[in-house]
């Protein structure tokens, strides 16, 4: 990629330099929508190089950046008014910070002068966002804006990714300045460690010689840290069970025999196991999110804990830690991957043993008794089975995102794209865009609930505009699925609003079709596999396919909120039994 | 009292840094019992001493791994007692006529405190000094009646030769490296 050059120092406005600052820094699309204050400098954008989506809704632009920043390996972008075009971002800044995702949010500000006075669409963005950006920039005079933009860059793409805001007054956007560029960056209170303690490798690879029961507890970091290869690498050599949260899909191949799966609230017996048993676990890249263990208290009561996370914050946390390793998680696995070549490791196949055994003994779905209605969970699965290894699968909150998580045959890194920590629904559709945009050579699924589709699939009308040719999925239970399964177990089955009566009202295939997609429909189990045929041949165009499903399907296994992991449930009322006297 | 903790924090002195200290407080569950802010020796950057109460080491440890995300935190040093100088200041305003001024001028002389206004029935009071000391004059100034009180918040500073910006307990080079280092 040519990348402009910098011109000698010259004038230019405010806005003017915001667009130079994008190109130089190598962005070549933004997601937004224009408004008053932030108007002057779609001026210049529209000249400039970078590709600009004009989104339907600023949540929509948010979420595809978050899905392109995730497809792409890249910062994301997105560009939004002041006032209630910036509050319309807040749901995507809190779901990047959630899930560590580099994005950068431009805002326009009412003028310098103007602030305070309670200004037409005037909103302290800035302030509203403290506790869910990464850092954040006012910027009221043009001068500044290229380093506040390179700043911002470096900061969202650097350490534990996230997203930075960049607002900017109307003033400092039309206001001239000399151009100064490269930035020198003078971050004093910014240097995230990344390599690793080697002393604390050592006595890693130490901990794991005399561990009986060792597991690698893989998180997203592993992902954001492009570590996947490096921990596939160690796995593999080292014979080391491995389970990958949420966030962490396809950090290992789910074909790796070492991959026991996702562990958590609906985890798989193998993996809630592994954690359980465990006498070792090495988390790398992940946080002890409370739905992944459970009552912490007596999550994983015989383990030692190795915890590396490039976040200091992270680390003891929520679980204690017995060593604590700073850093970035590829040069973590790696150097641990050459450190434990170097010495004899224990025969761990009887506890890998066991936790085949767990994995033979409870599938995450086992198939449901055939009653003419189409099972979610075949979907998926056959789904994941036409688009193939190479295709980018993005979802929805709720049950279809669990059953995504375990029927998707994951192989790959960047190809899950999910909302974890935030479990933000509206997220499929803005998102899936944003991925596509990043890897437009590549098949890209989104996975939606009825409910989530709701939310935000106004953006398919600018995926339709743009070319954008997403498929989306729509599990259609008619109801607020992981809600109503709440209210099923530990509600007496009241369903209080969760029903959503989404029985052709809307007409999910006539709703793509106005939005200028190509709509489809399955609603007898021997029509889903023609549909998905059907929807992979549609190249020139989003695809929209509603699967119509019983809304009794339930996510399996499950552990209650607040409760312990040992609890889990492979079925209402059915514990599985976990056999230790094989250890 | 140990599960007081007092806190230095050193900060580049751009707007906005206190509402994202205040609000990390807010959003985290940690609570501030004292915090002033003010100007250091080096241009551009600003001192906040901010007195947290925090049940076990754990939680201040995760205080000021938190506090050292914020890209405007230079360091953060824990005043430890013993090893600082702690210092508030209260102006209080007391109920004194003719008759009482005598003995209320007597109880602030006895605490250095200076008087720094005066009218026909109150005496104003200025006093600095550490949290015991200013509570025990207090006490004694509360039975001629306390009709005001305004006080600082805590500011301290390490004994002996080292500052902030030597290389301290809560830098930002984690403390698990530093461990392994030693």
């Amino acid at each position: 990629m040519t990348r402009p050059q910098p011109l000698p120092s010259e004038p230019l406005t405010g806005a003017q330099a915001l667009v130079r600052a994008l190109e130089l820094l190598g962005v070549e699309v933004a997601f937004g929508i224009p408004g008053g204050a932030v108007l002057p400098l779609f001026d210049p954008l529209f000249g400039s190089s970078i590709r600009h989506i004009l989104c339907r809704h600023e949540q929509g632009a948010a979420h595809a950046a978050e899905g392109y920043a995730t497809a792409a390996g890249r910062v994301g972008v997105c560009i939004a008014t002041s006032g209630p075009g910036a509050t319309n971002l807040v749901t995507g800044l809190a779901n990047a910070y959630m899930d560590s995702t580099p994005i950068v949010a431009i805002t326009g500000q009412v003028a310098s002068t103007s602030i305070g006075t309670d200004a037409f669409q005037e909103a302290d963005i800035r302030g509203i966002t403290f506790p869910i950006t990464k850092h954040s920039y006012l910027v009221t005079d043009a001068a500044d804006v290229p380093r506040a933009v390179a700043e911002a860059f470096h900061i969202a793409g650097s350490g534990r990714p996230g997203p930075v805001l960049v607002d900017v007054t109307k003033d400092a956007l039309t206001g001239f300045a000399e151009f100064d560029w490269p930035v020198k960056l003078d971050l004093p209170g910014y240097r995230p460690t990344t390599a690793p303690h080697v002393r604390q490798i050592a006595q890693a690879a130490a901990l794991t010689a005399v561990a009986e029961r060792p597991v690698i507890l893989a998180g997203g970091g592993v992902i954001r840290g492009d570590a996947a290869p490096a921990l596939t690498a160690l796995a593999e050599a080292a014979r080391l069970p491995v389970v990958t949260t949420l966030m962490a899909r396809g950090a290992v191949p789910d074909a790796c025999p070492f991959n026991y799966g996702m562990p958590g609230m609906h985890g798989s017996v193998a993996a809630v196991g592994a954690l359980q048993r465990a006498d070792l676990i090495i988390a790398v890249g992940a946080r002890f999110d409370d739905r992944v263990t459970g009552q912490l208290s007596t999550f994983a009561p015989a383990a030692k804990i190795i915890h590396c996370d490039i976040d200091p914050a992270e680390i003891g946390k929520n679980r204690a830690v017995d060593l604590p390793i700073v850093g970035d998680c590829r040069l973590m696995l790696e150097e641990f991957a050459v450190k434990l070549a170097e010495i004899e490791l224990p025969d761990w196949s009887a506890w890998r043993a066991y936790l085949d055994s767990l994995r033979e003994r409870y599938p995450t779905w086992a198939g449901d008794p055939d009653d003419g209605i189409i099972q979610p969970q075949e979907v998926i699965r056959l789904i994941g089975q036409a688009a193939g290894p190479d295709a980018i699968f993005v979802t929805g909150v709720g049950q279809h995102q669990m059953w995504s998580a375990h029927f998707i045959p994951h192989a790959k890194p960047r190809h899950w794209l999910t909302s974890g920590g935030a479990g933000t629904m509206g997220f499929c559709v803005p998102a899936a865009m944003g991925a596509k945009v990043g890897q437009p050579d590549k098949t890209v699924w989104g996975i939606d609930g009825d409910g989530c589709f709701q939310m935000t699939n106004q953006e398919l009308v600018t995926c339709a505009l743009n070319h954008i040719p997403v498929k989306i999925a729509v599990i259609n239970n008619q109801a607020l699925g992981m809600v109503r399964q709440w209210q099923t177990l530990f509600y007496g089955q009241r369903y209080s609003a969760t029903d959503l009566h989404t029985d052709r009202i809307p007409d999910f295939p006539k709703l793509a079709e106005a939005m200028g997609c190509v709509g489809l429909r399955a609603e007898r189990p021997e029509e889903v596999e023609a549909v998905i045929a059907q929807a992979m041949a549609v190249c020139d165009r989003p695809v929209v396919v509603e699967f119509v499903v019983s809304k009794d399907a339930m996510v399996w296994p499950m552990v209650a909120a607040g409760t312990s992991n040992d609890d889990i449930k492979i079925a209402k009322d059915m514990a599985p039994v976990w056999e230790e006297d094989e250890l | 009292m140990s599960n007081v903790h007092t806190l230095s924090v050193l900060v580049e002195d751009k707007p906005g840094v206190l509402a994202r200290i205040a609000g990390l407080f807010a959003r985290r569950g940690f609570n501030i019992e004292s915090l002033a802010v003010g100007p250091t020796e080096r241009k551009g950057f600003s001192r906040i001493t901010l007195v947290s109460v925090a049940d076990d080491l754990g939680h201040v440890e995760q205080i000021v791994k938190q506090l050292n995300k914020l890209v405007e935190v230079i360091k953060i040093t824990e005043m430890e007692k013993g090893q600082s100088v702690r210092r508030e200041l209260i102006l209080v305003k007391v109920r004194a006529d003719a008759r009482a001024r005598g003995e209320v001028l007597q109880i602030a002389q006895l605490f250095r405190g200076h008087v720094v206004d005066v009218s026909p029935d109150s005496l104003t009071i200025e006093a600095t000094g550490g949290y015991g000391k200013l509570r025990a004059l207090l006490e004694l100034l509360e039975p001629y009646g306390v009709s005001e009180l305004v006080q600082s918040g805590s500011v301290a500073l390490g004994r002996g030769g080292r500052t902030i910006t030597d290389r301290s307990k809560y830098d930002k080079t984690p403390r698990s490296q530093r461990a392994a280092d030693a």
